[in-house]
C-alpha cells in the first residue's frame, strides 16, 4: 500500500515527465556509479566553498555600498568617529559592527575565499600527481586552470572592495605594474581607474567584476567542468577489479547524495566555525584608503603572494632600459608578467607536453600512483617549490621581524633558492619515487616481514615472511612504467628519408632524458625465482621487454623457503 | 660541647654542617661584600647617585662625561625621557652587539632609573619624563590617534602595533606590552632607528591621542582570535592549517570504510 | 644474504608456462561492517545519526536565540560574543546535518561496490560519417559554395559589428585619457609644506635633527579631487646633520640646513615609502623592500626599485615656514613608457 508521500512523488514525477521527458535522465543518472576515495573530495571542497561564497556574498551585497563618495562615520567604533571615508568603507564598518550576523557573514565570506583557492590548488595537485589530466581529460584540465585564474581575479577584486589602506595599496601596486607595460600601460591605467589613481570609478567597477562578471564565468565553467566529469566518468585509483573499461564504486543515490550532499554541510560548518572564532581582514584597523599611510606587513591574500614574492626578489639596478624617449621597466615586467607567465604556462600546458613526449594516445581512466611516474611527480614538486619560495619571499618582512633575521639577507638567500630549490626538489623527489618503487618490488618479491623468527634444528635463524595476497600484489605490479620512445628509422622502406624524423628524434631524446631511469614492475617469473632462493639471475633474457637498460630492484636477504600462507591464517601482529 | 661532639657521627651531621657553612658564608658576604654602586645613603642627591651609577655602568661606552665615544653616542641633551625609556625598558646597558639594542628585563630598579635620568638631564636640556596626565589614555581621542598613528607609525610598527621589520636585521618592536609613558618617551626621543617626533611634529595632546589608540587595541578584535594581527599572511597560513587541515581530515573520514 | 649454493633447487621455475605479466585478480571479497552483522551495532549507528541531526537542530535554535538575545552592542567584547554565538550556532547547525548524512552513508547504507562499464567516447564510424554528411548537406543547401563575394561580405559585416559596442565601452572608460597629468603635481613655487593629515604648515625651526615629517601641500583640501592629487603630492621630509648630506652640484640649494624633502611615492610600483631609519638615513619601502639613501639623493641602495626618489626643492619663506621652490623636476612614482617624453 503506497503512502501519501509515495503517491505525491509519483504524481509529481508524472507531471514533469509528460512535459520534459525527464524519465530518461533519472534512469541514467540516479544510480550512476562513482568511485570512492577521499582525495576525490578536494574538488568538492572547492565547489562547496564557492556555494558558500555565493550565499554569504548575496547577504553582503544587501548591505555593501559600492561607492567612493565621501561620508563621515557615525557608529559604535570609537577609533573611526567622525573620520572621513568612502561610502564603501563606511558600509563595510556598518555591516561589521551594527548588522546582526554581518561580521560573521563577512568573515565566512573571506575565509571561504581563502579555502576556495586553497582547495583549488590542492585539487589541482591531486589531479596532476595522479595523472588524471591525460586523455580524454586534457580539456577539463584547461577548464580547471581557467577556473583557478578566475578565482584569483574574484579574490583580488573582492578584497579590494572595502576600500581600505591595505587593499588600496595593493591597487596602487597594480597601477604601478600596469603602467610598466610598454606602449599600452599608461592608457591601461586610465582605462582601469577611469582617470588618474585612485579616481572615483574603481570601486563600482570592481563591484561589477566581482559580483557579476567573474561569478557568471565561474559558474558557467563549473557547469562545463562537471559536465565533462559526467561524460568522461570519474577516474579511479588502481586496484583489483578496476580497469580502464569500467567504473567501480557506489551509486549516486543514495550513497553520494548522502556523502557528497552531507559534505556540503560539513564544509559550510567548518567555514562557519572559522568565521566564528578567527578574525580575518579587520579593515577597521587599516582605516579608509588614503595614499599616504601604509602598514608594516603589507601583503595581499595568500594566493597572490607568489606575485608579491617575485616583485620583492627582483633586483632593480640596471633593470630599467631607455629606448629613445621611452622607458622599459624590466624590474617590474619580469616578476609581474614574465615569471608568473612562465610558471602558469608550465602548469597549463603540461598535459600536452607529456602527451607529446610519451606519444601516448590511449584513454586513461585508472589513475597513477605518483611513485610510478617519477619524472612527472618530481616536475610537479619542483614547480610547487618555486611557488613556495615565492610565497615565503612575499612574507619576508614578517619572517625577518618575528624570527629576528635580517630582511636583506633573507632576500639574498631567496634569490638563490628560487633557482636552486626547484632543481634540488626535482632530484630528491625523483630519487624518492624510484626508491619507493624499489621498495614495492621488494615487498612483492619477498612479502611482509612478520617479525617471527624461526630457528631451525641445524641452528640457522630466519625471519618468516608472509607473501602478499593477490589483491595487494596487483596494486603494486599493475602499472606500466613510462619507457623511452621507440621511433621508426630515419629512412622508410624504400630508402627515402622520412619526413618528421627530426621531430621524432627530438622526441626520443627528450623521452630518454625523462624516462631512462625507471623501475619495471615485478613479473610472475621474477616472483617465482624469488621464491626459489631469490635466484633472479636465472631468468631468461627474453623476459626483459625493454629496448634499453633497466634498473633492477635489488633484493636483500631473508624470506627463504618458510613462507606463511597467503590467506592470512597465520598469526600476524601487523594491522592490515 | 660534649653533647655536640658525641653526635658528630650522626647521620644528619653533614647536612647540619653544610647548612651552617652556607649560613656563615652568606652572612659574611652580606656583611662584607662591596655594595653595588646603587646602595645609596639617603642624604645623596639623585644627581650624585645617578652620576655614580653612570660612571659604573654607562661610562665605558658613553664616555666619563657622557660626551660619547666611538662605540656610543653623546648623551648630552638627550633628556631624562631618553634615559627613562632606554634604561627603564632594559635596552640599556646594551648586552651584546647586534643590529639594535633589545628590550630585556631592566637591570635597575625605579629609583636607580630616576637617578640616572636626573643625572643625564643635568648635563643639558632635553625631553622630560611625561606626567601621568600627559599619557592618560582615557583623556585621549582614539580616532585622531588612529589618523596620526597610521600616517606616522604604522609603516614600521604595523597598523595596530604588532611590530614590523626594518632593514639589515633591525625591527620596530610590538607595542602590546608598552606602557603609555614608554610610548610617549619613544616618540619624543626617537630611540635608535626610530625618528624623533618632537612636540611640534606631534603635539603632546596628539601624542596622548596616539597612546589612547594604541592601548585601545589591547581589547582584542570583535571577530574572534586576532592571529597576531599580522595581516593576510597569517590568515592564509591558518586557512591552510586549520581550514584545509580540518577539511582533509573530514574527507579522509568520509572516504574511509566503516568498520 | 642468502647463499645460492646450499641446494640444487635452482632450476628456474620461470619458463614458458608462466604469463609475462600479472593479471587483474578481480574484485576483493566484500567485508561486512559491524552494523551489517550485529543488530545492536546497527541500532547504535542509527541512534548516532539521530543524535547528530538533533545536534544540528540545537545549533540552529541556539543561533536564533543568540540572534534575538545577543545584539552586537557597542563594545568590542559584546560584538565578539555575538559573532561567536551566531557562528557556533551556524557551525553546529550545518555540521550536524553533514556529519549525520555521512555517518548514515558509512554505517547503514548499502556499501556493496558495484561495477559499471565505460563506453568509448568516440562516436561510431557511421555516426561520424552521418554527421559529416549532414554538415555537407547543410552547406550545399545554403548555397554558399563558390559565392566568394557573399562569404566576404558576411565576414566583414560580422567582424565590424562588435565595434559599435566595443568602441564606446573602451573609449568612455578612460575619462579624458590625458596621461600628461602623470608629469605634474600640485606643488608650486611658494606652496607651504604642511603636516599630513592635519594640514598645519611647518616651520624650519620645528624640524629638529632626526625628525621625520609626513608632508602634504598646504592647499590640498581645496583641490577638486584631493585623493588623486594627494596620491602624487605626498612628501617625506627629514633633517640630518648637513655634514652627512651629499648634494649633487645640480641640486645645490634644494635642501635647507640639512632638511631634505623627497617624494613619498616609491619609484618601483608606487607604495608610500615611509620607513625612515634615522641613524642610517635609509628610507625603506614596506611593500617590496626598496631602500633609498636620503643622505645621497635618495639613490637606491637595495631592492627592486631602479630610480632614486624625486627630490622636492625647498626653502623658507619670510615667516620661516618651509615652502617648495617648484614642482618636482621629473614625474613622481613608478616608471611608465612615456616617462621621459
Amino acid at each position: 500500500m503506497t503512502t501519501t508521500i509515495e503517491r505525491g512523488a509519483a504524481a509529481g514525477a508524472d507531471y514533469l515527465d509528460q512535459r520534459t521527458g525527464v524519465g530518461a535522465a533519472v534512469k541514467g543518472f540516479a544510480r550512476k556509479i562513482f568511485p570512492d576515495h577521499w582525495s576525490f573530495l578536494l574538488g568538492e571542497v572547492a565547489l562547496y566553498s564557492f556555494v558558500v561564497l555565493l550565499i554569504s556574498g548575496v547577504f553582503l551585497t544587501l548591505f555593501f555600498v559600492p561607492s567612493m563618495a565621501e561620508t563621515h562615520y557615525e557608529g559604535p567604533w570609537a577609533a573611526m568617529n567622525g573620520v572621513e571615508m568612502s561610502e564603501a568603507f563606511a558600509s563595510t564598518l556598518r555591516l561589521s559592527f551594527e548588522v546582526r550576523g554581518g561580521l560573521l557573514m563577512r568573515q565566512i565570506h573571506h575565509w571561504a575565499a581563502l579555502i576556495f583557492m586553497a582547495s583549488i590548488v590542492t585539487h589541482m595537485m591531486r589531479v596532476f600527481f595522479t595523472g588524471a589530466f591525460r586523455k580524454p581529460r586534457e580539456l577539463n584540465w584547461l577548464v580547471g586552470f581557467v577556473l583557478m585564474i578566475l578565482g584569483l581575479l574574484a579574490g583580488f577584486s573582492g578584497y579590494s572592495l572595502p576600500d581600505d589602506v591595505l587593499s588600496g595599496n595593493g591597487l596602487r601596486i597594480t597601477d604601478g605594474v600596469v603602467r610598466s607595460i610598454p606602449i599600452l600601460g599608461s592608457y591601461l591605467s586610465y582605462f582601469i581607474f577611469g582617470g588618474e589613481f585612485p579616481g572615483q570609478d574603481l570601486i563600482p567597477r570592481l563591484f561589477t567584476v566581482h559580483v557579476l562578471l567573474v561569478p557568471a564565468l565561474i559558474l558557467a565553467l563549473i557547469v562545463v567542468h562537471l559536465l565533462m566529469v559526467v561524460i568522461h566518468k570519474h577516474t579511479q585509483y588502481p586496484g583489483s577489479g578496476r580497469t580502464d573499461k569500467n567504473v567501480v564504486g557506489f551509486p549516486l543515490f543514495p550513497v553520494y547524495v548522502a556523502k557528497a550532499g552531507g559534505f556540503f554541510f560539513v564544509v559550510f560548518g567548518i567555514i562557519a566555525l572559522m568565521g566564528a572564532t578567527m578574525t580575518i581582514n579587520p579593515v577597521w584597523n587599516y582605516g579608509p584608503y588614503d595614499p599616504s599611510p601604509v602598514s608594516a606587513g603589507a601583503q595581499p591574500d595568500w594566493y597572490m603572494l607568489f606575485l608579491e614574492g617575485a616583485l620583492r626578489l627582483m633586483p632593480g639596478q640596471g633593470m630599467e632600459w631607455g629606448i629613445g624617449d621611452y622607458t622599459l621597466s624590466l624590474n617590474v615586467l619580469i616578476p609581474a608578467v614574465v615569471v608568473p607567465g612562465i610558471l602558469f604556462s608550465l602548469l597549463a600546458l603540461y598535459p600536452f607536453v607529456e602527451a607529446f613526449v610519451t606519444g601516448d594516445r590511449k584513454e586513461h581512466h585508472v589513475l597513477d600512483r605518483p611513485r610510478n611516474r617519477p619524472f612527472r611527480t618530481a616536475f610537479g614538486v619542483a614547480v610547487l617549490t618555486a611557488f613556495l619560495v615565492l610565497v615565503v619571499a612575499g612574507s619576508n618582512d614578517l619572517v625577518a621581524a618575528h624570527f629576528y633575521m635580517s630582511l636583506n639577507d633573507l632576500i639574498r638567500v631567496f634569490r638563490v633558492l628560487f633557482f636552486v630549490g626547484p632543481v634540488l626538489a626535482f632530484v630528491i623527489t625523483k630519487r624518492i619515487c624510484l626508491s619507493l618503487q624499489r621498495k614495492d618490488r621488494e615487498l612483492v618479491l619477498h612479502g611482509h616481514e612478520t617479525g617471527r623468527i624461526v630457528r631451525f634444528a641445524h641452528g640457522e635463524y630466519i625471519e618468516v615472511h608472509k607473501p602478499l595476497d593477490q589483491h595487494e600484489r596487483w596494486l603494486r605490479v599493475g602499472y606500466e612504467p613510462e619507457r623511452p620512445l621507440e621511433i621508426a628509422g630515419p629512412v622508410d622502406s624504400r630508402g627515402v628519408r622520412r619526413k618528421g624524423y627530426r621531430v621524432d628524434k627530438f622526441r626520443q631524446r627528450v623521452s630518454k632524458a625523462f624516462f631512462e631511469d625507471r623501475i619495471e614492475p615485478v613479473t610472475p617469473a621474477e616472483l617465482a625465482a624469488a621464491h626459489s632462493h631469490g635466484a633472479h639471475d636465472q631468468l631468461d633474457a627474453g623476459h626483459a621487454p625493454t629496448p634499453t637498460r633497466e634498473l633492477e630492484g635489488t633484493a636483500t636477504g631473508g624470506g627463504r623457503t618458510l613462507a606463511e600462507p597467503a590467506d592470512g591464517s597465520a598469526p600476524d601482529a601487523r594491522n592490515r | 660541647m660534649k653533647a655536640l661532639a658525641a653526635r658528630r657521627h650522626h647521620r644528619s651531621a653533614p647536612v647540619v654542617l653544610l647548612l651552617l657553612a652556607l649560613l656563615v658564608t652568606g652572612g659574611l658576604y652580606a656583611a662584607l661584600a662591596p655594595s653595588p654602586a646603587g646602595a645609596a645613603e639617603a642624604s645623596e642627591s639623585d644627581i650624585e647617585v645617578g652620576s655614580d651609577l653612570f660612571a659604573a655602568n654607562c661610562a665605558t661606552c658613553h664616555g666619563m662625561n657622557a660626551e660619547g665615544t666611538q662605540d656610543a653616542p653623546s648623551l648630552i641633551g638627550v633628556g631624562a625621557a631618553s634615559v627613562d625609556f632606554q634604561v627603564g625598558t632594559g635596552r640599556m646597558p646594551m648586552e651584546n652587539n647586534g643590529p639594535q639594542a633589545l628590550a630585556k628585563p631592566p637591570q635597575f630598579d625605579d629609583d636607580q632609573v630616576a637617578a640616572l635620568a636626573a643625572y643625564v638631564a643635568s648635563l643639558g636640556p632635553g625631553p622630560e619624563i611625561p606626567t601621568q596626565e600627559q599619557v592618560d589614555p582615557a583623556q585621549g581621542d582614539p580616532a585622531n590617534g588612529m589618523q596620526l598613528f597610521r600616517t606616522n607609525c604604522a609603516m614600521c610598527h604595523n597598523a595596530v602595533g604588532a611590530g614590523g621589520a626594518l632593514s639589515e636585521g633591525k625591527f620596530a618592536p610590538a607595542l602590546w606590552d608598552s606602557s603609555p609613558k614608554v610610548i610617549y618617551e619613544a616618540m619624543v626621543t626617537g630611540p635608535q632607528a626610530m625618528p624623533v617626533f618632537n612636540n611640534a611634529n606631534i603635539t603632546p595632546e596628539e601624542k596622548r591621542d596616539i597612546i589612547s589608540y594604541v592601548t585601545a587595541q589591547r581589547e582584542g578584535s570583535p571577530g574572534g582570535a586576532q592571529l597576531g594581527s599580522l595581516g593576510p599572511v597569517t590568515e592564509g597560513l591558518w586557512a591552510w592549517i586549520v581550514g584545509i587541515g580540518l577539511l582533509i581530515a573530514c574527507s579522509v573520514w568520509i572516504g574511509a570504510k566503516s568498520s | 644474504m642468502t647463499d645460492h649454493n646450499s641446494s640444487t633447487d635452482l632450476t628456474p621455475r620461470a619458463g614458458a608456462n608462466l604469463p609475462e605479466r600479472f593479471s587483474d585478480p578481480g574484485h576483493a571479497p566484500h567485508k561486512l561492517r559491524r552494523a551489517d552483522v550485529d543488530p545492536a551495532a546497527n541500532k547504535r549507528a542509527e541512534r548516532q545519526v539521530v543524535f547528530l541531526f538533533a545536534l544540528s537542530v540545537i545549533g540552529t535554535i541556539g543561533f536564533l536565540v543568540a540572534y534575538v538575545m545577543v545584539p552586537p552592542g557597542e563594545t568590542v567584547a559584546s560584538m565578539r560574543l555575538s559573532n561567536l554565538l551566531l557562528g557556533l550556532g551556524l557551525f553546529l547547525g550545518m555540521f550536524g546535518i553533514g556529519a549525520a548524512a555521512v555517518h548514515w552513508a558509512k554505517t547503514l547504507m548499502n556499501d556493496r561496490e558495484r561495477t559499471e562499464e565505460r563506453h568509448t567516447l568516440i562516436s561510431s564510424e557511421e555516426t561520424r560519417n552521418a554527421a559529416v554528411q549532414e554538415l555537407k548537406d547543410g552547406v550545399e543547401d545554403s548555397g554558399i559554395a563558390r559565392r566568394g563575394v557573399l562569404k566576404g561580405a558576411m565576414v566583414s559585416a560580422l567582424a565590424l559589428a562588435p565595434l559599435s559596442i566595443a568602441v564606446p565601452l573602451i573609449g568612455e572608460v578612460g575619462e579624458d585619457w590625458d596621461i600628461s597629468k602623470f608629469k605634474h603635481t600640485i606643488w608650486r613655487k611658494g606652496t607651504r609644506l604642511a603636516s599630513d593629515p592635519s594640514g598645519r604648515p611647518i616651520r624650519a625651526a620645528e624640524v629638529t635633527m632626526g625628525s621625520a615629517f609626513h608632508v602634504i601641500p598646504e592647499d590640498l583640501d581645496e583641490q577638486e579631487h584631493p585623493l588623486d592629487e594627494k596620491a602624487k603630492a605626498i612628501v617625506l621630509m627629514v633633517r640630518m646633520d648637513p655634514r652627512d648630506l651629499k648634494e649633487a652640484p645640480d641640486r645645490e640649494g634644494w635642501s635647507y640646513e640639512g632638511i631634505v624633502a623627497y617624494s613619498k611615492v616609491c619609484t618601483h610600483v608606487g607604495c608610500p615609502v615611509a620607513l625612515y631609519e634615522q641613524q642610517t638615513h635609509h628610507l625603506l619601502c614596506p611593500c617590496h623592500q626598496s631602500t633609498f639613501d636620503l643622505a645621497d639623493g635618495a639613490r637606491v641602495v637595495f631592492g627592486p626599485a631602479n630610480r632614486p626618489l624625486p627630490q622636492l626643492p625647498i626653502t623658507i619663506d619670510d615667516e620661516g615656514y618651509l615652502v617648495a621652490q617648484s614642482d618636482f623636476h621629473e614625474p613622481i612614482g613608478p616608471s611608465y613608457w612615456e616617462r621621459l617624453k
